[in-house]
């Protein structure tokens, strides 16, 4: 196929943007115009991306869709392409990015226009880190996001807006500058950036550690593994609902995608060398922030610190390294994507009415807002794995995984999943349930037609997958294999090397 | 008579230099005139200057040389000489600084500057250094009733004069122990065992740093930027650069080059030092000419770091950087010469609070900018830094690779406070909208080019590519 279809879906949303940018007029005219772009150019990139894994072909572990342009003359080249694992986070961003559009409309109000540029640029840098094959553009991706986030965290955030903006991208960017240095020792190690070629060179063994810390410094801080967390609370805090759940839906994933498509596919000696280190923190994570989101009062923080439980367990998965652990981590991470979006929408709902995100401003909301209190059970029992969610199958493919490895890893994680259950079940109850005191919340209208059709249709597709993963599994399938394949005959290569 | 077509561009100049004088003694009120004739005369001789032929040419007995490094050079530095005129023309006028001695000094010293890039000889290069000097100090305290203006003007002109006495002193030294004062004779009889030359060459180099006010010879920088005149700082900022770096590039490679190892812990040293000062110092500033001022001597940080490998790819790396970061910063004086209300420019940093909701299309200049020079992706600023710590990186210096990423995390930070100054804080009052082109034209040009230059990096690279210094 000749046209660029990936490029297309990358430049959509920009084209998008620059329309908003030059919409011209009444404020008011802008402001309209401004909207049926941004949801015009989200909805058309999310059917093309539909149309993408459709078009996709299930039976090879090669990168489709590949386009090649020359960029940077014989140095970088301008090198797209998908497998069984990118189109995944495609899809899983532009199903999200009209909903974070949707949510804005309704809830910001002021600079709506910049705010639709922000977010749609943000979705084209996002959509670029999953689609790229060469580590300078990934890296140019990846780092680009910070810019949009940053705006929309400062912009249009809480009181403590600044400070956790800067948190978050001094963080993030640190982090991001030693993974730089990894890439351009790679340049003169290897010749190339170009990652298909890279996936066959095996990086000699003197470099492979270092190079691996410099990538999970970067990785780490996005991802974010404990005790590099402390910047995602504040970020959530502080971000309007949609930054939040762009935030936790799609950011957090591209760490994810990093350590699955760079540190174990080019340093799967360091890989190896490094899992006792990745699980201990994972571990940590899954049980030290639980007990912390147990303690929180305000909804978004408990929110936050429970996602950063739940990429304990994506870590653990891919660190597994085994076909179920990397499969249950790429699900959870969906799942995750998912149901924490849907949470903060459900905080947001109550944020919009009462301008208040904490637990005890609200009681026995089931009264007035029965409809709001399904779907937030849906939700909520997403979030603590219960069967028949989209939850339990990520977090119960992972624990297979993980116990193949080390059992008393898996068995500490499991403890994770009860603790998740407790903060959720809790936090259900104090808002949900009890007695309707508060006169202001007597007053609350339930879910407008926005709201429902949104929430709705997240917990449709959390149930749907919760019950019926296949489509998921089936498409991700092949490329673990030749994930993990790769990886074991890299693995034995070095040793045997180091044997000789 | 062969020789006169290779310094027609500096021979025009010249002669303009003494016309454009003529008129302006003769003709009353003329500043306008002038101004536009200074810019027409520039542009015609960029103009000169691209029909030059381009392999290596020596003359004047081997002391003056026109090799592509100093056509680029050349026809950058009259570039950015016109577009800040044109960007500074408005504050000069309000300013009542509107003399016509102002665009004639500016000619003499770029006509200096020229002569420092292609000289190849001790003597041509001391004397081009003296005439772009002098005519610096002038207009440093050009501004004579103000006492900020005329103080910055003495302290430069001390500073300055020091180094310049430095600078002379190691080139005698060099004279002394090599015998002569052409480079590439210099070069020829500089080698490791000659200590009297390598106390020359410590001299040299200091004089050059205080030049491209690298740290620990910055000190004059951020009170001489402040001090000036808005239209001085911005041509201080970028013009004065490009030849300062220039030479610098000349004297490391063709008369040091056989002594790399001598000097290069200095220049690494220049640059961890530079960098790190810029980056620290930048933080506590209220005044944006002042935060300028440091984070020009971390930027120059960046451009010594790609002359510290001591490859070609290094100096490749350090004009990029040095390009990109022209351009940078002239959208960002541009910027600030729109800072202006009813008549009054303002020059503290909260003044600039909550300008995109007056200004949005200058606010977005504004982050496009500073972003850029903070260095995130896919901005320009980026590919400046991204090209130096490849170079860096291929000649294995990575503790200058790591220190260098490290502070740019750090200038991150005051980056971002403008930033958010600009787009989280509460409006206060509009400036005045009533720019004239002259200033439109630079600040869309620069930031423009910032912004898009990701689609086609290679245009910057085939440029440099083909310049070889030794």
């Amino acid at each position: 196929m000749n046209f660029p279809i990936l490029s297309a879906i990358i430049f959509i949303p920009l084209i998008g943007a620059f329309f908003i940018l030059i919409t011209q007029g009444s404020e008011k005219n802008v402001e309209k115009n401004s909207k049926y772009v941004a949801i015009f150019s989200s909805l058309a990139n999310f059917f093309l991306s539909l149309f993408i894994w459709f078009s996709f072909d299930l039976n090879t572990s090669e990168f489709q869709f590949v386009e090649k342009r020359n960029w940077i003359d014989g140095f970088i080249n301008f090198h797209l392409g998908i497998d069984g694992i990118s189109i995944l986070f495609i899809l899983l961003t532009t199903f999200i990015t009209p909903i974070c559009i949707f949510s804005g409309i309704q809830s910001i109000k002021f600079k709506i226009k910049e705010f639709l540029i922000a977010i749609l640029l943000l979705e084209t840098l996002m959509i670029g880190v999953f689609c790229s094959l060469d580590l300078v553009i990934f890296y140019l991706f990846f780092e680009g996001g910070l810019i949009p986030m940053f705006l929309i965290i400062g912009i249009w955030g809480g009181p403590n807006k600044v400070y956790s903006a800067f948190k978050f991208f001094l963080f993030t960017l640190l982090g991001s500058v030693l993974m730089l240095i990894a890439i351009i020792s790679i340049y003169w190690i290897v010749g190339t950036t170009d990652l298909i070629k890279l996936l066959e060179y095996k990086i000699p063994k003197d470099y492979q550690y270092l190079l691996w810390l410099a990538f999970f410094s970067s990785f780490a801080v996005k991802m974010p593994m404990w005790p590099f967390h402390t910047w995602l609370p504040d970020a959530h805090v502080e971000a309007p609902t949609a930054g939040s759940v762009i935030l936790a839906a799609i950011l957090l994933k591209m760490a994810g995608y990093g350590f699955l498509r760079f540190s174990i596919g080019l340093f799967p000696l360091a890989s190896d060398y490094f899992t006792p280190l990745i699980f201990l923190l994972s571990v940590i994570a899954i049980i030290y922030t639980s007990l912390v989101a147990l303690m929180q009062d305000d909804m978004k923080k408990l929110i936050a610190y429970s996602s950063v439980a739940h990429m304990g367990f994506v870590t653990l998965g891919i660190f597994s390294l085994t076909k179920q652990g990397v499969e249950g981590s790429i699900f959870q991470m969906l799942s995750h994507g998912l149901i924490s979006a849907a949470l903060f929408l459900c905080v947001g709902v109550l944020y919009d009415r009462y301008n208040s995100r904490m637990i005890s401003s609200y009681a026995g909301l089931v009264n007035v807002m029965p409809k709001y209190a399904l779907v937030f059970m849906i939700f909520t029992l997403g979030a603590l794995g219960l069967p028949g969610t989209s939850g339990f199958i990520g977090e119960f493919l992972v624990l297979v995984g993980v116990f193949q490895k080390s059992i008393i890893v898996a068995i500490l994680a499991s403890i994770g999943v009860i603790f998740a259950a407790v903060y959720m079940l809790w936090l259900y109850k104090r808002v949900i349930f009890g007695r309707l005191t508060n006169l202001k919340i007597k007053i609350f209208t339930d879910l407008n037609k926005t709201e429902l059709y949104i929430l709705s249709s997240l917990a449709f597709l959390i149930l749907f997958f919760g019950f019926y993963p296949e489509p998921l599994l089936n498409t991700m399938d092949v490329s673990i294999n030749n994930l993990i394949d790769k990886y074991q005959n890299n693995l034995e290569y070095h040793l045997t090397q180091t044997v000789k | 008579m062969q020789t006169i077509i290779y310094i027609l561009p500096e021979l025009f100049l010249s002669f303009s230099i003494m016309i454009l004088l003529m008129i302006g003694v003769f003709v009353k009120k003329s500043f306008k005139l002038i101004y536009l004739l200074t810019i027409l005369c520039i542009i015609f001789s960029i103009i000169l200057l691209l029909n030059q032929p381009s392999d290596v040419v020596m003359i004047f007995n081997e002391s003056y040389i026109i090799d592509k490094l100093s056509i680029l050079m050349k026809v950058l530095t009259l570039l950015f000489c016109s577009l800040v005129l044109f960007a500074s023309r408005e504050y000069i006028e309000i300013n009542n600084i509107n003399k016509i001695e102002y665009p004639i000094i500016v000619l003499a010293s770029v006509l200096g500057m020229l002569l420092m890039i292609s000289s190849y000889d001790l003597i041509i290069f001391y004397l081009g250094l003296e005439l772009q000097s002098l005519c610096l100090y002038i207009l440093a305290s050009f501004k004579v009733r103000d006492e900020k203006s005329t103080e910055s003007g003495l302290k430069y002109f001390i500073l300055s004069a020091l180094a310049s006495g430095i600078l002379l002193y190691g080139s005698s030294l060099i004279y002394g122990f090599t015998g002569s004062t052409n480079f590439d004779v210099i070069s020829n009889n500089l080698n490791q065992t000659n200590p009297g030359a390598i106390f020359g060459i410590v001299f040299v180099i200091v004089g050059l740093a205080f030049k491209v006010s690298a740290v620990p010879f910055h000190m004059w920088t951020p009170d001489v930027y402040e001090g000036s005149p808005t239209s001085v700082t911005s041509f201080f900022a970028i013009v004065p650069k490009i030849a300062a770096m220039t030479i610098f590039i000349r004297f490391l490679y063709v008369p040091f080059v056989n002594i790399m190892s001598q000097w290069q812990s200095i220049i690494v040293f220049l640059s961890i030092a530079s960098m790190i000062l810029g980056a620290v110092a930048a933080i506590g500033q209220s005044n944006i000419k002042r935060l300028i001022a440091y984070s020009s001597i971390g930027h120059i940080g960046y451009a010594l770091a790609g002359l510290a490998t001591g490859t070609n790819e290094g100096i490749q790396s350090t004009i990029m950087y040095l390009i990109i970061y022209l351009f940078m910063n002239l959208g960002l004086f541009s910027c600030i010469f729109m800072m202006k209300r009813e008549n009054i420019f303002d020059e503290n940093i909260n003044d600039l609070s909550g300008l995109s909701k007056n200004h949005p299309l200058l606010a977005l200049s504004f982050l496009v900018l500073l972003f850029s020079l903070a260095g995130i992706p896919p901005l320009a600023g980026f590919f400046a830094k991204f090209y130096i710590f490849m170079a860096v990186i291929e000649s294995n210096m990575y503790l200058l690779a790591v220190i260098g990423l490290l502070t740019t995390v750090i200038s991150a930070f005051y980056y971002l406070r403008i930033i958010k100054i600009i787009y989280f804080d509460k409006p206060v009052k509009r400036f005045d909208t009533s720019y004239d082109w002259g200033l439109k034209i630079p600040l869309i040009l620069s930031t423009i080019i910032v912004l898009i230059y990701f689609i086609y990096p290679s245009i910057l690279i085939d440029t440099v590519n083909t310049i070889k210094v030794y």
